[in-house]
């Protein structure tokens, strides 16, 4: 087992096309360091500043719940889960 | 060139003039890669704003997953500005995150929101990709089904 990665369309240009990647951790922070480890540049498209947050622009999900309301990059993840990437649609 | 089918112009034009003064903003979907937007879905502006859209990120999860669901992608993502000209604004083209999609713009400023209005309402199509804006020719056809290539 492990968790998955749903991946958006503008981002599967680190994933060689892929949707769907996986990786392990603890944490959505370990998980994103995990998958970022096999798909460098992936990580910096999602998480920015010092300490890391999550971009503003950007919706992560796990299991369907967004984790600004779960704890943010600290939100636990265990094996099975999966983790929902879309960027926002937004604008002025 | 974005083709729209009239039906699908006449309702993005509606929903920009219902919602003004705040912006109105959706998308129309389309079977993956066929480049033909048909169906509908206006979105709440979570924002609330006359300024500023955001599709609610509840909303958004759903709308991706139905679209997953169905083999479907945005092929139109739309919005209205309510007191300027139907072109992208600089957060339009800092946000936009779906290098295949239709931007595009309505613009209801100048009364066209009124329900007495009768004239034209700007109606403007884009690429965004990588912060560059390429306007689009829009051509409105009564159903793709009647629209052979290279015919008008």
């Amino acid at each position: 087992m492990a968790i998955e990665l749903r991946v958006p369309t503008i981002l599967r240009t680190y994933t060689g096309g892929a949707k769907a990647v996986t990786g392990d951790g603890a944490t959505l922070a370990e998980f994103i360091d995990n998958v970022n480890g096999n798909h460098p540049g992936l990580k910096e498209r999602i998480v920015e500043g010092e300490p890391e947050e999550l971009r503003r622009f950007v919706n992560v999900y796990v299991n369907d719940e967004d984790v600004r309301f779960t704890g943010g990059l600290k939100t636990e993840v265990k094996d099975g889960d999966v983790v929902v990437v879309l960027p926002a649609v937004a604008g002025g | 060139m974005l083709v729209i089918e009239q039906e699908t112009y006449d309702a993005i034009v509606a929903h920009a003039r219902r919602d003004h003064p705040d912006e109105a903003c959706g998308v129309v979907a389309g079977a993956e890669g066929s480049d033909r937007a048909t169906r509908f879905i206006p979105m709440l502006n979570a924002a609330m704003s006359p300024t500023f859209y955001e599709f609610d990120s509840g909303d958004l999860l759903r709308l991706y997953k139905e679209m997953g669901e169905r083999d479907e992608e945005p092929v139109v993502i739309y919005h209205s500005h309510t007191a300027t000209e139907a072109y992208p604004s600089r957060t339009d083209i800092n946000l936009a995150q779906e290098p295949g999609a239709h931007y595009v713009l309505v613009s209801t400023r100048d009364g066209a929101d009124d329900p007495a209005y009768d004239g034209p309402v700007e109606f403007r199509s884009y690429r965004i990709v990588d912060g560059e804006v390429t306007e689009e020719e829009v051509r409105v056809v009564g159903s793709y089904g009647e629209s052979p290539e290279g015919e008008d």
